[in-house]
């Protein structure tokens, strides 16, 4: 079939409702940039899960940064998108403006050069994500230990996706069809979400992100809902195997043992998070017991946003108190956030 | 000559040495080299007037520098009301250490940037202070505005159409790929456009709209003047201008070629029925070679689209964009 009639069946499709989520922060960002909601007949809902890692992360993970970049002689480094995620009080950019010591950087490997140029001076990455950045950080680590460089610790938020599917689909989420992560399905490979499948007898779909992959893995899993094929199928065969990547898996079980971690607005999910192992604690900048989950405005319905209980709209905040230049939750701050796409539809 | 002291800026024969031979031996200006507090220059008609301030690193870069940067900066500035820019004046603030070579180059390149420009650099400033050996350039300006033209942001009107002078993002990915020590050939757009400007306004075009595409990218500039004028303004995805290695570099990065800055292109708004006749001109000048109608303006259906910048994606979807949210890349000018 041509692209065209795939999106011709996805625009007219008057069978049941289907509710289907992606759970990957990429996704709902490439979603929005070529407009497929667009394509779809009101009949097929796409839900952003649990996927954008700067939205899962919790309040006390930021206050931390915020305490860390605060220390003298302490510089916090961050990928831009954390920078304005407010914490129980304020964000890092705030925290910088009186007087933090944080960076920007474009790859944690920068931390190696700032480390290695000012040795008096004690660097802490904030590495956030998912199974797809977790490798990157090992990468830091190795580097650091090849290099002697004794001024690099990371503050982890770590986590990993099964645990969280299992949640929603515990607690009552009701979803007909995942797309799986692309990114996350490259690293671990699409096998990885067989079990989930079996278990709460739901499809699972691996997409690409371009418009055409998007297209044609939801056009895939509309399928399979409706033909009640609960299993997994690779639409992005092109990247993703049905096995995983033994190098990755290697280097994160080098580093990283499963811990039980607190997902926002979620609560703590047991074993869906990576936490440093005890013989490499010293690299660790106090990143175990980041509980506490206190949002900074309570009428925030970030939580609820994420596990597809509802929607952004939804949010008495939405649009009015929280708009991308004064984000209340972290959904609103990211790019893959699901408000932050929403708002600029509204 | 080494590396600039605290002494250069003190104001005694140091300073006047730096001025001598650094500056005045560059920029070659009559009214500069009378050494007056103020410079009086000949000029009426109604004024156009700027000012910007350049920090960017590195100070140079493929395609350009911070000296090339400051003086396109300003005329461009000028340019987007209609103005031929005429003087500028530029005021340098140096960090102790900065490279007294690396200095004459950028002002070398300002001077043969002013005469690309036609523009007389007609006053000056130096400054010293403690630092890292970093260069900060202030530049104003100022033009004049012939009769009958009047070009501003709320300017545009139902049917027309919405041209982009070259390919986006080139500055932006030039500047990133220097900092990150990734190599490939992007060249910075870098450029002065008042050739470009000249012409459309000699043509008699009645240009409604121009800007030039810089902090915030293409949709930024357009959101904004979208909102200026409460029209909707359509963009088409499969028209846009980039240059493929910028494409894949953003890519890689996760970047959107959308929200990426440039230093040498315009946005021109004019109506559908100067929409050929306002590309040929653009694509005749020496900068313009691969401008695109990217888009149009229309009238909004409903109140959601009142100031809205919808594009049309390439597989028929709609994505709404906004002005960059957040920082985006720091002192990229």
């Amino acid at each position: 079939m041509e692209i065209v009639e795939l999106v011709d069946f996805l625009k007219n499709y008057d069978g049941r409702k289907i509710r289907l989520m992606e759970v990957c922060g990429s996704h709902t960002h490439a979603i929005a940039k070529h407009g497929i909601r667009d394509l779809l007949s009101p009949q097929i809902e796409l839900l952003s899960g649990p996927g954008c890692p700067v939205c899962v992360t919790p309040t006390a993970y930021i206050d931390k940064l915020i305490e860390l970049s605060l220390e003298p002689n302490t510089t916090v480094a961050t990928f831009g998108d954390l920078l304005r995620v407010p914490g129980s009080k304020e964000s890092l950019n705030e925290a910088k403006g009186r007087g933090g010591s944080v960076e920007m950087v474009y790859s944690p490997m920068d931390v190696l050069s700032l480390a290695q140029d000012h040795p008096d001076r004690k660097y802490v990455f904030a590495a956030v994500g998912f199974e797809t950045t977790a490798p990157v950080y090992t990468l830091l680590l190795d580097n650091a230990i090849a290099r002697g460089l004794d001024n690099i610790r990371i503050l982890t938020a770590l986590k990993t996706m099964p645990g969280a599917i299992s949640f929603l689909c515990d607690n009552g989420a009701q979803i007909d069809g995942f797309i799986a992560p692309g990114h996350v399905s490259a690293v671990t490979g699409a096998d990885y979400f067989n079990d989930l499948a079996a278990k709460y007898q739901i499809p699972f779909a691996v997409s690409g992100f371009g418009s055409k992959e998007l297209v044609i893995a939801i056009y895939g899993l509309v399928q399979m809902v409706i033909n009640k094929d609960n299993t997994v199928k690779n639409y992005y065969t092109s990247v993703v195997d049905s096995g995983q990547n033994d190098i990755i898996e290697k280097q994160l079980a080098k580093y990283f043992r499963p811990a039980d971690v607190v997902w926002r607005g979620m609560g703590i999910i047991p074993g869906s998070g990576l936490l440093l192992k005890e013989e490499f604690a010293r690299f660790d900048a106090g990143s175990d017991g980041l509980d506490e989950d206190n949002k900074r405005n309570k009428a925030c319905r970030c939580g609820e946003i994420l596990m597809g209980k509802a929607k952004p709209h939804d949010c008495p905040l939405f649009g009015k108190v929280c708009t991308p230049m004064t984000p209340e939750g972290a959904c609103m701050v990211s790019e893959e956030g699901s408000c932050f796409n929403a708002y600029l539809v509204k | 000559m080494g590396k600039i002291i605290m002494e250069h800026g003190s104001g005694g024969r140091a300073t006047g040495e730096l001025i001598r031979e650094i500056f005045e031996s560059q920029f070659h200006s009559d009214v500069l080299s009378e050494m007056e507090d103020a410079a009086v220059v000949p000029g009426d008609g109604t004024i156009a007037m700027t000012t910007d301030s350049f920090v960017v690193t590195p100070l140079e870069f493929p395609g350009g520098d911070i000296g090339r940067l400051c003086i396109c900066g300003t005329v461009n500035d000028l340019c987007m009301r209609g103005a031929v820019p005429k003087y500028i004046t530029c005021g340098f603030i140096l960090e102790e250490g900065a490279d007294i070579d690396t200095l004459r180059r950028i002002v070398k390149s300002m001077a043969e940037t002013a005469d690309e420009a036609g523009v007389k650099i007609v006053a000056g400033d130096t400054k010293v202070i403690e630092g890292n050996g970093g260069i900060y350039i202030n530049t104003a300006g100022v033009g004049f505005v012939p009769k009958g033209v009047d070009i501003k942001a709320k300017n545009a009107e139902d049917d027309d159409v919405i041209i982009v002078s070259g390919n986006v993002g080139d500055h932006h990915a030039t500047v990133l790929s220097q900092r990150m020590g990734i190599k490939n050939t992007i060249v910075s757009d870098n450029a002065p456009l008042q050739e470009m400007v000249g012409k459309l306004i000699e043509s008699k075009i009645p240009v409604h709209v121009l800007r030039d595409v810089t902090r915030g990218g293409l949709a930024t500039v357009l959101k904004e003047l979208a909102l200026a004028s409460g029209l909707r303004f359509d963009l088409f995805e499969e028209k846009l201008p980039v240059d493929p290695q910028v494409q894949s570099f953003c890519g890689l990065l996760g970047l959107d070629p959308l929200y990426m800055g440039n230093e040498g292109k315009l946005v021109a708004i004019v109506p559908k029925d100067y929409a050929v006749q306002a590309l040929e001109v653009i694509r005749s000048c020496k900068y313009g070679e691969n401008a695109c109608m990217v888009g149009a303006v229309n009238i909004p259906e409903d109140e959601t689209e009142e100031g809205a910048l919808i594009m049309k994606t390439e597989i028929g979807g709609r994505r709404f964009l906004d002005i960059l949210q957040g920082e985006g890349l720091p002192r990229i000018c």
